[in-house]
């Protein structure tokens, strides 16, 4: 029992069990926030991979390195992959293992629950990639417009592999929406108000209740896509007097919320590595708060702006360019509180500070276009171009996927009990932002001199194979970048220095805690009285190494895994067009599931 | 605070599962508000038949409506029983209401079998789709509560559903409940206010 | 390094760029891109400025002070915001200006021409003079043009970045495009909107010219095509080859082609006058005979899909017959004599 500064392996800790088995079986948010995070990045490469085989097949006009349908698979693949495998549940590691510690809790609300959403998940991602093995992946778009994606017009078993991949991945989404609400409602340490939560998990609370509100709405799109396909239904027939543009408008009334659900975590990130590394608080704490309920709310109201050249009206184009514009106000507010968290800090350059840095860099330019979009007319020239690719990846990737790595930087201490190497970060980011620059700002004109996206090759004529060029080269920087990622946290693994409890000096209450922390994270229950409890003299209690007396700590349940098997059966019935998996898979799930809910468990 | 109190301790007072719950609820109006919004700007679109006033059969609809209303009621005094520790009247309207619930299901099977029948499938028209795709779905939901209620009454008879229970008694009811109002805006929107005709 | 990037995109020609606006449509879509461009380079220099000055000028000294731990400042925010709301609301006024000014109706006498989308290829009809024709337009300077625009199968989108912004095409809806072109020229653009395997080949040219040069063009589309008696043996053996139905039915070129007078297939391009075309395979290469002869020995190793079939087992494009060289080298004698 004790503290991390032992030979002890890092991810054995007080009362920890090892072993695969206590994995598969896990509860322990910790545990799962780790689960989610290798899972993640292992498809973070893989989407990656993708992408460098794109970008090597664009970097010569009318190159013949892939065929049109492997670079149509590439693309849609790598946007389904980069959104749902990666991102989303890059951010869920972190919602997983730093929210019970940051509002003092011992777990969250449904542990069991949580194991599930993990397991689904993977298994969800296990079974989008399998099509590839069947020579049959996805190849209609991250966003798959109705009609190509009918039956019609998409006869093989592409389209349903994605349909169903990604209602798998909504219902883990779902899951942990409903776990995190209520914990972060119901679970706060006591004197921990609302106003005084860690930023991050008001973004998380925030983020949370979009995926709760807008994933029903992709998952009813998606019924009624395969519906189409496998029973025939009209609800994409044009032929039946049904409209291509109800897939479009519940698409994106699902998907301009999650574009925020991607990036409100990592603007939380950004959010505590900034005033760390500055000494001083985050700058209007209640405005950035403020500003990010905002934006998920005005967020529900802008869809439209991704459906310019569909000829909606004047009046449907005028209102969502307006409104497009007004939510650059709250994102521009939070932008400036950044800086001026920093301004008349102390700051300090570590690699996580950098890559929050470098977020804030990058946001502001994929801010600048994403405005530059909202402007229909003008729009009409950029929308389906390489210009709205470029704005996108600044968002996402000079932003939310920055935001992660400043996170990872950041938090990786306090989970593994050791640092990673400060040089071999700061090069992996000059790499990164440099790579990204070089692969991501010329898109910007590429796009305005006639390009569009989605495209496997383009004509020499168009003048723009130098571009095409340098972008490719610049996404080989960032590939280089992740393996120099990799091998640090191989080596930190083994090797790395201590971390100690709070190597940051930071002023949140997960790192009142040992690193890694103990299996009960709190041998007594925080009592927080600060915004800043770490910072503030007497902001929480003094929490002991030991507890005073026995701490309960569930132990595991093999359930979740079950239930998660069951419903992956079930969802075989439809891909293959047999009825005995949903039969099976359903007896499994429910039976699982009665299982569950009659062990004894308990928090 | 000690840690055997911190194990009840909560931030609202309310008990977490019934926030979580209500969070699930919310989640649900959105899934049936995009299938009821759907069906509505699909009505009226079909291009061949069966339309709704061809088909519909308002007064069978309007009496399995009003089973589904008193399997509301049954649920109320359900709970009712269980938070006084009742056992036999836990177990008399536990059973009422899945049993009404399942009336209802059975009025549902007959109105599909009968439109099948007539010649309206899922795949016939946009009304086919729309229509069995929300009350299929709402269906689905009511199925859900039956097994739900039943394990409840199982577990009634067995003596496993004293007063301290009774937060999964009211948890069940809130969903029973939520189901019930949405098939009251259904049955408005698609029954009442019927506005099908051919394109 | 952004000035070895920029400058590597600087060597022109652009032939699809959208900064070289040749109609009103497109001139006030660059118009508001370069203010809106203006408003971002000073909120950049700004920002960013801002940015690169905290993290310099307060950058960590070894025995630095503890900083000051300042909150917040009512102020300032709502300084920062107000600022943003004014540059929205200036770049508001002419974005919402130039959304209605493109949604007015044509003006009169504008040249009408229906736009149908297939995979891939551009179908173009002027009912005005009963043209039919395929991927390349023909346009007379300075006529307001209302593109009518629909698809046969999935969403496609319509983009000839000189002439302006883009519009997509979809099945069951009619869409508009107005503009008109304000130069003679060859402007070239493509599909917008992912389509399918050749969604990357389903380009488009449009060839703007005098009145006159139109009026003969027009004269020449709706003319007969050249009578059966005046081609020679090679062209006669084409056209009998053109009319041979085979098996199964849909490879025989009258299933989906029109030639006006002898056949009357809707599947595909109308190829009454396929010779007097530029380019082939939806605007794809050029039309020479050597090409004519690939893409009738192999389409769709030109185009990847063609030979791809629907969920009804139709096909998508054109499928690979299995013509024999000489077979090949009738027909094409024949289509190029179509002008």
């Amino acid at each position: 029992m004790g503290t991390a500064a032992t030979a002890h392996s890092m991810i054995q800790h007080a009362g920890s069990p090892t072993g695969i088995w206590s994995w598969i079986t896990t509860t322990d948010h910790k545990r799962i926030g780790i689960l989610y995070g290798v899972s993640a990045f292992v498809f973070f490469l893989v989407g990656g991979l993708e992408a460098l085989i794109m970008r090597a097949q664009l970097m010569k006009a009318d190159n013949t390195l892939v065929s049109a349908e492997a670079f149509n698979q590439l693309f849609t693949m790598h946007g389904t992959t980069m959104i749902f495998l990666a991102v989303m549940p890059l951010s869920a590691a972190f919602f997983n293992f730093v929210v019970p510690l940051q509002i003092g809790a011992r777990d969250v609300a449904f542990p069991r629950l949580n194991a599930f959403s993990y397991w689904v998940f993977l298994l969800g991602a296990l079974f989008l990639n399998s099509s590839f093995i069947f020579g049959a992946a996805p190849n209609g778009g991250w966003f798959g417009y109705a009609n190509l994606t009918s039956a019609q017009y998409s006869p093989g078993m592409n389209i349903d592999f994605w349909a169903l991949g990604l209602q798998i991945l909504g219902i883990a989404s779902l899951a942990a929406g409903f776990n995190f609400i209520a914990t972060i409602i119901n679970m706060r340490a006591p004197g921990m108000k609302m106003m005084r939560m860690p930023i991050f998990t008001w973004m998380t609370l925030v983020t949370q209740i979009l995926v709760v509100t807008a994933f029903p709405v992709i998952t009813v799109a998606l019924v009624f896509l395969t519906f189409d396909r496998l029973f025939g239904t009209n609800f994409y027939n044009v032929a039946a007097g049904g409209d291509v543009l109800l897939w479009q408008h519940l698409f994106w009334l699902f998907g301009h919320p999650e574009v925020y659900i991607i990036i409100l975590p990592t603007m939380g990130i950004v959010s505590e590595v900034l005033p760390t590394f500055s000494r001083k608080p985050l700058f209007g704490y209640a405005v950035v708060v403020y500003s990010g309920c905002l934006i998920g709310i005005i967020g529900w109201g802008v869809w439209s702006h991704h459906m310019f050249a569909v000829g909606l009206g004047p009046i449907a184009d005028t209102y969502f360019s307006g409104m497009t514009m007004l939510i650059a106000i709250p994102t521009g507010v939070k932008i400036f509180n950044w800086i001026a968290t920093m301004w008349g800090g102390q700051v300090r350059y570590t690699t996580s500070m950098l890559f929050a840095i470098g977020f804030v860099a990058m946001f502001i330019i994929g801010g600048i276009s994403g405005v530059m979009h909202s402007a229909a007319t003008s729009d009409l020239q950029q929308t389906d171009t390489y210009f709205v690719v470029a704005h996108f990846h600044y968002v996402l990737f000079g932003g939310a996927v920055m935001g992660l790595f400043a996170g990872i930087y950041y938090w990786w201490p306090k989970i593994f009990g050791r640092l990673l190497s400060e040089p071999l970060g700061k090069v992996h980011f000059w790499m990164m932002a440099i790579g990204s620059m070089v692969t991501f700002f010329p898109m910007h004109w590429i796009g305005m001199l006639g390009m569009p996206r989605r495209v496997y090759t383009y004509s020499a004529e168009l003048g723009l194979e130098s571009s095409n060029f340098a972008a490719t080269i610049g996404s080989f920087i960032i590939g280089l970048s992740m393996l120099l990622f990799v091998f640090n946290i191989i080596r930190s693994v083994r090797r790395g220095p201590i971390a100690g409890r709070n190597p940051w000096g930071a002023a949140t209450l997960e790192w009142a805690t040992s690193s890694p922390p103990p299996v009960y994270n709190f041998s007594i229950l925080p009592e927080v009285h600060s915004l800043h409890p770490l910072w503030t003299e007497g902001g929480v209690n003094a929490i002991p190494d030991e507890p005073p007396g026995p701490v309960h700590v569930p132990g595991g349940s093999y359930w979740p895994l079950v239930t998660a098997i069951g419903v992956i059966i079930f969802f075989l019935a439809p891909l293959l067009h047999m009825l005995w998996p949903a039969l099976v898979g359903g007896a499994l799930t429910v039976f699982a599931a009665f299982n569950w809910a009659f062990e004894p468990f308990e928090m | 605070m000690s840690n055997t109190a911190a194990a009840h301790y909560t931030s609202t007072g309310l008990d977490t599962r019934k926030i979580a719950f209500w969070t699930f609820i919310g989640s649900e109006c959105l899934l049936f508000g995009t299938l009821i919004s759907t069906y509505l700007v699909y009505e009226g679109r079909s291009v061949v038949g069966p339309t709704t006033q061809e088909i519909l059969n308002l007064p069978l609809t309007t009496i399995s409506t009003f089973v589904l209303l008193m399997s509301s009621l049954a649920m109320v005094l359900a709970l009712a029983a269980v938070t006084s520790g009742d056992r036999k009247y836990s177990i008399v309207w536990l059973a009422t209401t899945a049993l009404l619930g399942l009336v209802f299901l059975g009025f549902q099977v007959v109105e599909f079998t009968e439109f099948v029948h007539e010649g309206l499938t899922i795949s016939t028209n946009l009304f086919g789709s729309t229509f069995f795709t929300l009350t299929g779905c709402h269906g689905l939901h009511v199925a859900v509560g039956v097994i739900w209620l039943t394990t409840l009454t199982i577990l009634a008879f067995r003596d496993k559903l004293g007063p301290e229970k009774a937060m999964n008694v009211e948890i069940c009811g809130l969903y029973w409940h939520f189901v019930d109002v949405v098939w009251i805006v259904i049955f408005t929107v698609v029954y009442l206010l019927q506005r099908g005709g051919i394109r | 390094m952004l000035l070895v990037l920029t400058i590597t995109g600087c060597q022109g020609p652009f032939p699809q760029s959208t900064f070289e606006p040749v109609t009103s449509f497109g001139e006030s879509a660059s118009q508001l891109f370069w203010m809106i461009f203006w408003f971002a380079v000073v909120v950049f220099v700004l920002v960013e400025g801002a940015l690169l000055f905290a993290i310099i000028r307060y950058r960590a000294r070894p025995d630095g002070p503890e900083p000051k731990q300042i909150h917040g400042h009512t102020a300032l925010e709502i300084a920062w915001t107000l600022a943003p709301a004014w540059i929205v609301a200036l770049i508001a006024v002419p974005a919402i200006e130039a959304i209605w000014e493109e949604a007015a109706p044509a003006a009169e006498g504008a040249l009408v021409i229906q736009v149908t989308g297939h995979q891939w290829w551009w179908e173009y009809r002027y009912p005005e003079y009963g043209v039919i024709t395929a991927n390349e337009l023909h346009l007379p300077v300075g006529r307001p043009v209302e593109l009518q625009m629909t698809s046969a199968d999935v969403i496609h989108s319509w983009w000839l970045p000189r002439f302006g912004g883009k519009r997509d095409l979809m099945a069951g809806r009619t869409n508009r495009l107005v503009f008109t072109p304000d130069s003679v020229g060859e402007f070239t653009g493509q599909c917008a909107e992912f389509c399918g395997v050749s969604h990357a080949n389903m380009r488009m040219r449009a060839t703007v010219t005098t009145q006159g040069e139109f009026d003969s063009w027009v004269a020449s589309q709706t003319a007969e095509p050249t009578p059966l008696d005046s081609l020679t043996d090679l062209q006669r053996r084409g056209h009998e080859l053109f009319m041979t139905a085979r098996q199964p039915a849909s490879n025989s070129c009258l299933a989906c082609h029109a030639i006006s007078g002898r056949s009357f297939g809707v599947l595909g391009p109308n190829l009454t006058h396929v010779g007097a075309r530029s380019t082939l395979a939806g605007g794809l290469i050029p039309n020479d005979a050597e090409n004519l002869a690939s893409w009738l020995r192999d389409p769709s190793a030109i185009k990847p899909g063609t030979d791809m079939l629907k969920g009804d087992g139709s096909a998508v494009g054109m499928p690979t017959v299995g013509l024999t060289e000489d077979e090949i080298t009738a027909l094409a004698a024949y289509l190029q004599s179509l002008r």
